[in-house]
């Protein structure tokens, strides 16, 4: 219900292409025996916040990394802004796509406005030779990446932070820089891995307005998690994996108290999120729509 | 060491600590008025009464530093003002202590060494390091200082700029004092003094403020570098000798700066370097007007210079398209075999075994000077009444060359590609998941740093006269390597210094020169041990290196926290 108070602004700018951003059909991932992805069949649009769900094991990182090229699926394609999507992780990025890592993966011994930079290594054109006698191209695109990270730090909540080392930062403003590095590299669709995994629950709550105000942007988000609550608030669709295999798909409201989900997770007892499901309307959402 | 003594000990005895110091220092001065050794054959003759050579007056200089640091805090804390906690006077007084006794120790062992025998050595030595000990003992009873933090003080600029312009000229004036010294025993004696000043400065905090200083002021700093390394062959009064030692390291130091690329900024491990210096000094060689060359185009030297890092930087390419697939141990192994690959080539281009471009083993000698616009550099210049010889043409030649480099080196590091480099070398996965083309990266700092070497290697065949195939063994990659990591990987500076003490160290204790692998291998595991970033630190590398216990400490803090979120997920349960 409340997703469709907060959808119409984002399905306003769909009907022009009516196509999805991202169409994964059929995606299956073999490694020898282990059957980790089967038969995934995922589409993501533009404005839309998709969450994905599902056990210990149950092939969401390997999905992601069918999705941004790391892997090569076994069967079933990738089509991303209507193309085939390049096999090779640098060309996804290129092509709009960017996620962080369920580990941090920052480059540890660069400043925070050094990893953005980084970032932005795909939108920028300055050759070697640009570079050694500093030609204007250098000299324009230094210039202006260094402003465009300073508003990417500010952006996520760093202002301040750029100088400093990127190991130094508290945890939870590695995991906002990382995403910050993520958007320097323009992308239509953004992939969180566990975004706020080891946060506490004000950083969670940071994180969350964070992931509305990208999407506010105009961007696709796509976001593993295991913390139900927030994934609930956040999404507009949630898509259960377990064992490879979609179990269910839909809104937050169906997807959370349908008793197979339920019994996937073993331990989550099944009145605390119906106690959530009272207050599931996106109070993020509403603030920034 | 501090911890022997208790603390309430040093409280009690920190007056009596601070009087015997300041004796011993005084003692130290004195000693350099009497005789040192018995005859004048040792350390440019410290034999005579109350007339004090040279090397006995830079002892006193640092047995003044020690009276200095120890008699001014007498003046008392409110006198002192803030300097009482910026600066580490107690530290400092330690360091100078041990330093001068390090020194007086040296001179001692080698009068003793070159005149045959304890006997020889008189009352100044016995008396200098008696006090150097003495001293040692007494600021043993001080109490420790704080960390120094001399860089807070606000500083004038005109101060700054002094004290860069300063630093520079002690740098010149010591660098032609050291390579002045003939004899080991003194050049060894003159190099604790160094070690010993620069370390007591350390210690007093002042290469912090000298570094903002020097931050504040870069174009100064730059300038006044070049130009005192310009000014040097001027005060070595045409003695070639040493202007064609201070020429090798300049040619080593500019390789070791192409290497510093590939081992420094993207992280990886290269061993067959020397490979690219010597394609391009093959090439410079087979294109000059040596009546050994083999091929009938000499171009001019410029083009000359051009083709030569061309050449070495293609075969950057050929060995890296391949190669730079693997990574890590492979990569190393790959590389120390290219390395020897070249040589071989080399020595079966003889028109034996293959066709004959270099004259095999023989290599190709006679290679003329070079001559740029009627400059002849075979011959002697006199410029500003000073005899200008052939290895001080070259020597600008080479720092020419150098500061091309430096430029072309800085401006990669702090660039897009210099971003992406440093990227590869923290997390090679990330930054190829965050669009950076890694493999093309990797190719460009191989090419690149090649191209670099073979630059050098082009003015090196005309320094060196000749070029053979064994001047390029695996030995040579080693040292270069060690020249990167001594001196800090990813920096200019420490590469440059990392170079001088590699290529100047043999140069001077040539009677070493047997133990002189031991020496450099113990030097290499001293370092690792307790100054694995190098002489001077990389700023994005300098933590790498040490801060993995409070990593450590940081982890499980970390884990605790998500421990308690998870078991007390009430947000207002948990306010940090």
């Amino acid at each position: 219900m409340s997703s469709d108070a907060v959808n119409p602004a984002a399905v306003a700018q769909l009907p022009a292409s009516g196509v999805p951003i991202l169409d994964a059909r059929s995606v299956t991932m073999q490694f020898g025996g282990l059957r980790a992805v089967n038969d995934v069949s995922l589409q993501v649009h533009t404005g839309e916040i998709v969450g994905l769900i599902g056990p210990n094991g149950a092939g969401k990182t390997t999905f992601f990394n069918c999705l941004t090229g790391l892997y090569k699926p076994t069967s079933g394609s990738v089509q991303f802004v209507g193309d085939q999507l390049p096999p090779k992780p640098r060309l996804a990025v290129r092509a709009g796509m960017a996620r962080t890592f369920q580990n941090i993966r920052l480059f540890h011994n660069m400043t925070a406005i050094e990893n953005v930079m980084v970032g932005m290594y795909v939108r920028t054109q300055t050759n070697a030779l640009d570079a050694v006698f500093r030609l204007p191209r250098h000299r324009r695109e230094e210039r202006e990446s260094l402003e465009r990270a300073r508003e990417l730090l500010a952006f996520v909540g760093l202002t301040g932070s750029g100088d400093q080392l990127s190991r130094n930062l508290p945890y939870g403003d590695q995991r906002r820089l990382e995403i910050a590095r993520a958007l320097a590299t323009e992308p239509k669709l953004l992939l969180l891995d566990e975004p706020t995994a080891g946060m506490n629950p004000q950083e969670t709550r940071q994180a969350e307005e964070l992931i509305f105000k990208i999407r506010d942007l105009g961007l696709a988000v796509l976001v593993i998690e295991h913390d139900m609550r927030f994934i609930f608030n956040l999404c507009d669709r949630v898509v259960c994996l377990v064992r490879g295999e979609v179990l269910v798909e839909g809104p937050p409201a169906v997807v959370q108290n349908d008793p197979r989900v339920i019994e996937a997770y073993i331990g989550m007892p099944a009145d605390s999120s119906s106690d959530d499901s009272g207050q599931t309307p996106s109070v993020g959402g509403d603030d920034n729509a | 060491m501090n911890a022997i003594i208790p603390s309430e000990h040093k409280i009690r005895f920190r007056f009596v600590g601070r009087g015997t110091g300041i004796t011993a220092a005084v003692l130290m001065i004195a000693s350099i008025m009497l005789p040192w050794a018995y005859t004048g054959a040792a350390l440019d003759d410290v034999s005579y009464w109350a007339s004090p050579s040279p090397l006995q007056i830079y002892f006193a200089i640092l047995a003044g530093l020690l009276l200095v640091l120890l008699a001014v805090p007498l003046v008392g804390k409110e006198r002192l003002g803030k300097y009482a906690k910026l600066v580490a006077w107690n530290s400092a007084a330690k360091v100078a202590a041990v330093t001068s006794t390090v020194m007086a120790a040296v001179a001692l062992i080698s009068i003793a060494l070159e005149l045959g025998g304890l006997i020889n050595v008189m009352i100044g030595a016995w008396l200098a390091l008696g006090g150097a000990v003495l001293s040692i003992i007494a600021t043993r009873y001080l109490p420790d200082s704080p960390e120094p933090r001399l860089e807070d003080v606000a500083s004038p600029r005109w101060l700054q700029i002094l004290a860069v312009a300063v630093i520079m000229a002690a740098g010149l004036f010591a660098a032609a004092t050291a390579l002045g010294y003939d004899d080991a025993g003194s050049f060894l004696t003159f190099a604790a003094f160094l070690a010993g000043v620069i370390l007591v400065l350390k210690s007093f905090g002042f290469f912090d403020w000298l570094s903002i200083a020097g931050a504040a002021n870069n174009r100064v700093l730059v300038l006044s570098a070049f130009a005192v390394a310009f000014a040097f062959p001027f005060t070595q009064n045409g003695s070639d000798a040493n202007m064609s030692i201070a020429s090798q390291v300049l040619i080593f130091a500019a390789t070791a700066l192409g290497l510093n690329i590939v081992v420094g900024l993207v992280g990886l491990l290269d061993l067959g370097y020397i490979a690219f210096l010597g394609a391009g000094a093959f090439t410079a060689a087979i294109l000059s007007e040596s009546a050994y060359s083999t091929v009938n185009w000499h171009p001019p030297f410029i083009v000359t210079v051009l083709i030569s890092g061309t050449v070495a930087a293609t075969l950057g390419l050929i060995i890296g398209a391949p190669t730079l697939r693997v990574s890590g141990d492979y990569l190393a192994i790959v590389t120390l075999a290219f390395g020897e690959i070249f040589r071989i080539t080399m020595i079966n281009l003889d028109g034996n075994d293959g066709p004959n471009l270099t004259h095999g083993s023989n290599g190709i000698p006679a290679i003329p000077d070079l001559n740029f616009l009627g400059f002849d550099f075979g011959v002697s210049h006199v410029i500003l009444g000073v005899d200008i010889g052939r290895f001080a043409n070259y020597y600008w030649l080479m720092l020419i060359l150098l500061a091309i480099i430096i430029v072309v080196f800085t401006n990669l590091n702090h660039s897009r590609i210099g971003r992406g480099w440093v990227a590869i070398r923290e997390d090679e996965l990330a930054a190829e998941a965050m669009g950076v083309n890694t493999f093309l990266l990797k190719l460009l700092a191989f090419a690149g740093g090649a191209f670099l070497a073979g630059l050098a290697g082009a003015v090196k065949a005309h320094h060196d006269v000749s070029v053979t195939p064994d001047q390029y063994i695996f030995l040579e990659s080693a040292f270069l390597l060690s020249a990167v990591v001594l001196g800090g990987m990813g920096t200019v500076l420490g590469v440059l210094i990392g170079a001088t003490i590699l290529k100047l160290l043999p140069e001077k204790l040539r009677f070493f020169s047997d133990y002189r692998l031991l020496a450099f291998g113990l030097l290499m595991v001293i370092m690792m041990r307790f100054r694995p970033e190098g002489i001077i630190a990389d700023r994005r590398r300098a933590l790498e290196f040490h801060d993995k216990n409070e990593e450590l400490a940081e982890e499980v803090e970390e884990e605790l926290i998500t421990h308690h979120a998870h078991l007390n997920p009430d947000p207002k349960g948990f306010e940090l």
